[in-house]
């Protein structure tokens, strides 16, 4: 009872700041409405614009100019190092870069290539919506959620006990005595946590890739069937191209999501037994270690790694475009 | 110039899952489509479900046979019990601290951090689509490439601005708001820092999406009201918004998700304090600290995976519009 108490507390005062934010609002907007005549178009401009303006150079402009400051600096920000954080995070970390760069290229195209199967299969199949929801579902979950229903699966018990892990029990079930302790085992523990991220990404590979084969306009997949394209051919030389746009958007907004990707590696493994990655290493080291300056080193470096993925995306969606 | 034309992946307009009305072709199509196809789906749909499943069967057993046996030995030896769902929303013996506190705090967090951006959006879109001055496009720009900008770049300095406060020489931009003789900011233990960090974070994929939206508006529409002399303030209130409804109610439903599903956020500005933190900091903790109580961890999963659940199966078409649109968030 004490508890529901504090809960319609705490909805209050997020109700609370509902209500003061429209009051703010609603006040700005009164002034603005105030200014007649040559005044009027200014005012409008500073209203509308100002506040989002101000909070992204407060929350985004300025403390990414402040993360690449100090991310020359020593771990209490004091004083200048140079390179050093880099330094550090190329020779002494360089267990984590790689496997950052694994989960990049492994996942999405794992991700894409699944989905691509299944958006393929769906073409085909009656019904399909259901079975979309279904495939869809996970990305609904958090990350968190998505852990622990993943440890379930790679949870081990020794061989001799009742089975708690899914995992282990099929992997018995077939035959094999001693099943691995899933999560510490070197280097494979690292494809078993992308398998999350892979379940998790699936859907939206799917959903996007089934949206453009449908688009694709049936004169030209007529004129090829005339032609005698079947199969894989009909595959290779027209589907695939038709949606190669799409693709590239689908393999790099997952490597985009993969890239930042903190809370599945933090929740089962929280960086051990050579899970490490970038993400992980960067929160450990700013908030667990308060080194700002390794820390900030380690946001640069995930900084730095979005800029192709983001400019590469945006290249080849004008190029579509225009091809259209 | 037009703004217009730089607009970002049009994802295929179809709703995506909805069966459509098939086209002859398609028709003639699935004369050829082969029941393997059909049945690998189906094995594909069961695998993609069976983990879920599983965390809720694990929830719904006695703690003995959750810990000592497979989930799937339920169907052997189906014993239900709530008790594990009650021990967690009030905590227990076990884990002393229930889910409950965070689980409003979720609510607290989630509801204030969609609307604020959507508002502060909305307003920034209309004026870059339609009140238009001489930078707009550039500005436009500005922020569409603000994408690029990692969350993690920009924690550290806003702690440090809410703890410490933030001053450019003598001027203070934000004020230092500690309590006089203590440690603590004044915003410590409140939502407030959450709400502005999720705003501050959400903007930019805000902004560019309902701009896409508002600027494709009809022209006449906007041009008639002007010359019959409504403001601009009126013109936003009276017209865009009420027709903007679709594109914000698709963004309101992927921002509030992506706000209760975060973890790095919670975690930086509300630590682990039943005072504010959300359930994903909650579980992170739980299952750091009492991993082996499965029982446990998988109702208070369960119960926090129940709401972006029920929004998912309930609000489908919008959902799935508003996560193809901001799928590139982060």
């Amino acid at each position: 009872m004490e508890e529901l108490l504090t809960g319609l507390e705490k909805l209050w005062s997020g109700f609370l700041g509902i209500v003061i934010f429209g009051v703010l609002i609603a006040v700005l907007f009164f002034i603005g409405s105030r200014f007649r005549g040559r005044l009027s178009r200014p005012a409008a401009i500073l209203i509308f614009l100002g506040p989002a303006a101000l909070l992204l150079v407060m929350g985004l402009i300025v403390p990414a100019i402040r993360t690449i400051f100090a991310s020359t600096q020593d771990a209490s920000g004091n004083e200048f190092v140079g390179w050093a954080n880099y330094q550090w995070i190329f020779d002494s970390q360089f267990d984590i870069i790689v496997n950052s760069i694994l989960w990049i290229v492994i996942t999405p195209i794992a991700a894409t290539a699944l989905g691509l199967t299944l958006a393929l299969l769906l073409d085909r199949m009656r019904r399909e919506a259901v079975a979309k929801s279904f495939i869809f579902m996970p990305m609904a979950i958090s990350f968190v959620g998505a852990s622990i229903i993943w440890s379930l699966i790679y949870e081990y018990r020794a061989p001799d006990k009742p089975q708690v892990g899914l995992l282990s029990q099929i992997v018995m079930w077939l035959g094999v005595d001693d099943p691995p302790k899933w999560l510490l085992w070197q280097p494979f523990n690292n494809y078993l946590l992308m398998v999350i991220m892979v379940w998790i990404q699936v859907g939206f590979a799917m959903v996007v890739l089934s949206a453009a084969i449908k688009a694709i306009p049936s004169d030209v997949v007529e004129a090829a069937e005339l032609d005698g394209a079947t199969g894989w051919k009909l595959f290779s030389r027209v589907t695939i191209p038709m949606i190669r746009g799409t693709l590239i958007v689908v393999v790099t907004t997952i490597m985009f999501a993969v890239l930042k990707i903190f809370d599945i590696v933090r929740v089962m493994t929280n960086g051990n037994y050579g899970t490490q990655i970038v993400a992980n290493e960067m929160y450990a080291q700013a908030f667990v270690q308060f080194d700002v300056g390794r820390g900030s080193a380690l946001a640069v470096v995930l900084f730095v790694a979005v800029i192709p993925l983001i400019v590469f995306n945006v290249v080849q969606l004008r190029k579509d475009r225009a091809t259209r | 110039m037009s703004v217009e034309a730089h607009e970002m992946p049009r994802l295929p307009d179809v709703d995506p899952l909805e069966d459509k009305p098939e086209s002859i072709p398609q028709a003639a199509r699935r004369k050829l489509s082969s029941p393997w196809a059909s049945f690998i789906v189906v094995v594909i749909t069961f695998l993609w479900t069976i983990p879920t499943l599983g965390l809720l069967i694990t929830s719904l057993r006695p703690a003995a046979d959750a810990q000592n046996s497979g989930w799937w030995t339920f169907f052997a030896n189906p014993a239900v019990t709530f008790s594990n769902y009650a021990e967690v929303i009030t905590g227990g013996d076990t884990i002393p601290s229930g889910i409950t506190p965070y689980f409003f705090n979720s609510f607290a967090i989630a509801i204030p951090a969609a609307i604020f951006p959507l508002t502060l959006a909305c307003m920034a879109a209309y004026a870059l689509a339609w009140v238009r001055f001489k930078w707009s496009t550039a500005v436009f720009f500005g922020i569409f490439a603000l994408q690029v900008v990692p969350l993690q770049m920009a924690l550290l300095p806003l702690l440090q601005m809410f703890n410490l406060g933030w001053s450019l020489g003598p001027i203070p931009i934000f004020p230092d708001l500690n309590r006089p003789g203590s440690e603590q900011s004044l915003l410590a233990g409140t939502y407030i820092p959450l709400w502005i960090a999720h705003t501050m974070f959400a903007l930019p994929l805000a902004i560019f999406l309902i701009h896409n939206f508002i600027a494709q508006l009809p022209r006449d529409l906007m041009e008639a009201a002007r010359v019959d002399g409504a403001s601009h303030f009126l013109i936003f209130r009276k017209i865009v918004l009420p027709l903007s409804v679709p594109a914000i109610a698709s963004f309101a439903i992927f921002q509030f998700l992506w706000v209760w599903n975060d973890l790095l956020v919670a975690l930086t500005f509300a630590g682990g304090t039943p005072d504010v933190a959300p359930v994903t900091a909650y579980l992170a903790n739980v299952k750091g600290t009492y991993g082996a109580q499965l029982h446990l961890i998988t109702a208070g999963a369960f119960i926090a995976i129940v709401v972006p659940l029920i929004v998912f199966f309930a609000l489908q078409r919008y959902f799935v519009r508003g996560l193809l649109a901001g799928s590139v968030k982060g």
